[in-house]
């Protein structure tokens, strides 16, 4: 019998996290215990519970890290609220990965590399990121900009605190909405706060988070003047295969399950504007 | 090239199902389909059925897989509707060149194994149409109904029925059936072709290339307009491909199903995110845009559109691809 992609494999929940109150990052094993397949960052998986549903995730964890897979998920719907719910040894259901991911070993070689997040937009980042961090000096100089609601809503700040910021050449800026009390760093929304660093435009921008971020933080890149063929982004839309079958996922004639979901901005402005 | 009368169908028709499920289309005009034969059954006198044939090679609801849910384990049981050899008679040149569509989709890698399997069970055996409808438009598609393509091709000409092979497996079909003799199919007269109302519909103003116009091309507006959302044009279809996987919780398990879905329905991209597609216009223009110019900009020029005619026949509101065809290379002429 030949493998069909739509029959997934058995893996198991070895770990949960709790991030924020609404995202966990869940660490995925096969049932040997090994990592259950190999991704470039930037790429997706479908993960399920019988009964419950199917659903894609962006990849958490760095191909470098060659023990299990990570997906740090927001609890928003039916899948999620149940992955939610469930402890560690649980069995889920996993197929992938899907899509074609960011360019680390060839465009993105020798740039300069400014991460833009906003909240659990970084997900899919973490991955490139934790991937240039083992690769350092294949890359130029790197900056990521980080914000969220407020501090509790920062997905990943533990990593953020222990090990990007303490890394020489790596410049972490983070931001919330609104001040608090606990808080010391930079205040204000993530658009503001990257025209505010004023990067130079020659760097390479990679950028996820939602739509307003997106919107507001290319306004500010354009009026600084930076290349559209220079800024990245990931997308994400409903899937039900991740194949380019079911007929759900598509931007024009692109489907962000196999062509996505990373493009240049460039390539989306040749695409009608539906997403 | 075979013959036989058209009084031995009947014979024709056993001497396949001996071997083989037959399906043939039967019934009559406005549900026609393609149905199991068993003894008595009959040709339909309809020009096509109601459903296509595409329901023999990619169905409406199939088995993906089983599984069985145990505490926390999980156990993925293979359970496929079983893909047996059959034969599938009297596909029109349209329905036939649908099945080359669908392959592109369905059997690039990663190829879908539960459509390749049928595909790989069936043998196709069309018929030349005669006597085509007024909502017919195969020929403004490059299609020729006379000379349908399939594994075989059958003419009904002057008593008889005429029987080519096209393919191995046609073939074998063929060298099966003692009861056929050897025969030369005359002449057809084609002018009845030439006098069809949509034989000169003008695709020019759509293909891969003009994405960004025809998208935003202000006609959608007002085409979609009177759209229902019923999907009755994409369950007619014959190129019709966008499907949804479920869970049915049985009790003892869980069965995972495809099934078709519509992109006219609304829930289709619906996303705890948003809508990309939020009205009845951007679900519209997708249907239309996806036959006419991104599946040509995946496939070579080739449109997504057989010229069947079904949608002009079903659509509840009488809106359709001819419509839009028109509508939109109207507005693209300099």
């Amino acid at each position: 019998m030949r493998r069909e992609a739509l029959i997934p494999q058995v893996v198991q929940v070895t770990d949960i996290r709790r991030d924020t109150p609404d995202v966990k990052t869940f660490r995925v094993v096969d049932l040997d215990g090994r990592k259950p397949f190999l991704h470039i960052p930037g790429q997706c998986a479908m993960l399920s519970m019988p009964g419950v549903g199917e659903a894609l995730f962006s990849i958490t964890s760095s191909p470098t890290n060659e023990d299990y897979l990570e997906f740090s998920i927001k609890k928003c719907g039916c899948v999620t609220d149940w992955l939610h719910a469930i402890e560690p040894g649980q069995q889920v259901t996993l197929r992938g990965p899907y899509g074609n991911g960011f360019p680390v070993d060839t465009d993105f070689a020798g740039k300069d590399l400014v991460f833009v997040a906003g909240g659990i937009g970084l997900a899919p980042l973490r991955s490139v990121i934790n991937y240039v961090r083992c690769y350092r000096d294949r890359y130029g100089t790197v900056d990521i900009v980080y914000g969220s609601r407020s501090k509790a809503d920062l997905v990943d700040y533990q990593e953020i605190l222990d090990e990007w910021c303490s890394e020489p050449g790596i410049s972490v800026h983070l931001t919330i909405d609104n001040p608090q009390p606990d808080w010391d760093g930079h205040v204000g929304f993530v658009p503001n706060f990257v025209k505010e660093l004023g990067f130079d435009t020659g760097k390479t921008v990679v950028m996820c988070g939602p739509p307003i971020m997106i919107k507001f933080t290319l306004a500010g890149l354009m009026e600084q003047g930076f290349p559209r063929d220079q800024i990245y982004t990931t997308l994400e839309l409903r899937m039900k295969c991740g194949l380019g079958r079911c007929g759900r996922c598509n931007i024009g004639d692109k489907y962000v399950c196999k062509d996505g979901p990373v493009f240049r901005l460039d390539q989306l402005d040749q695409l009608p504007d539906e997403y | 090239m075979k013959k036989l009368p058209l009084s031995q169908l009947d014979a024709l028709f056993a001497a396949i199902a001996e071997k083989r499920r037959l399906y043939i289309p039967a019934g009559e005009a406005g549900t026609a389909s393609f149905t199991p034969w068993r003894e008595g059954l009959k040709l339909t006198d309809a020009l096509n059925t109601a459903r296509s044939a595409k329901d023999l090679f990619f169905p409406q609801v199939e088995n993906l897989a089983d599984f069985k849910v145990t505490g926390k384990q999980i156990q993925v049981i293979e359970n496929r509707d079983p893909a047996e050899p059959f034969v599938l008679f009297g596909v029109r040149a349209c329905d036939c060149r649908s099945f080359d569509i669908l392959d592109k989709v369905f059997l690039c890698d990663p190829v879908d194994t539960y459509y390749q399997a049928r595909r790989e069970q069936g043998t196709v055996v069309t018929l030349a149409c005669t006597e085509p409808e007024e909502t017919c438009f195969c020929t403004a598609l490059g299609i020729d109904p006379t000379d349908p393509a399939g594994d075989v091709t059958a003419w009904m000409a002057e008593g008889f029925l005429y029987l080519r092979a096209n393919t191995a497996r046609g073939e074998e079909l063929l060298s099966s059936l003692p009861l056929l003799e050897e025969g030369e199919k005359p002449e057809q007269d084609r002018s009845v072709f030439e006098k069809l109302p949509l034989r000169d519909l003008d695709w020019s103003a759509f293909g891969g290339e003009r994405m960004m116009e025809r998208f935003n091309a202000p006609q959608w507006a007002s085409l979609a307009e009177s759209c229902l959302g019923c999907g009755t044009c994409t369950f007619v279809c014959p190129t019709c491909q966008c499907y949804d996987i479920k869970d049915f919780n049985t009790g003892g398990g869980v069965k995972r199903y495809r099934c078709w879905d519509s992109c006219m329905y609304s829930d289709f991209t619906l996303m705890s995110a948003g809508q990309p597609r939020p009205t009845q216009l951007e679900r519209f223009r997708q249907r239309f845009m996806h036959k006419l110019v991104y599946y040509p900009a995946n496939h070579e020029g080739e449109f997504g559109c057989v010229g069947c005619g079904r949608c002009l026949q079903k659509c509840p509101i009488s809106m359709n691809i001819v419509k839009v065809a028109r509508a939109l290379g109207e507005e693209a002429k300099p």
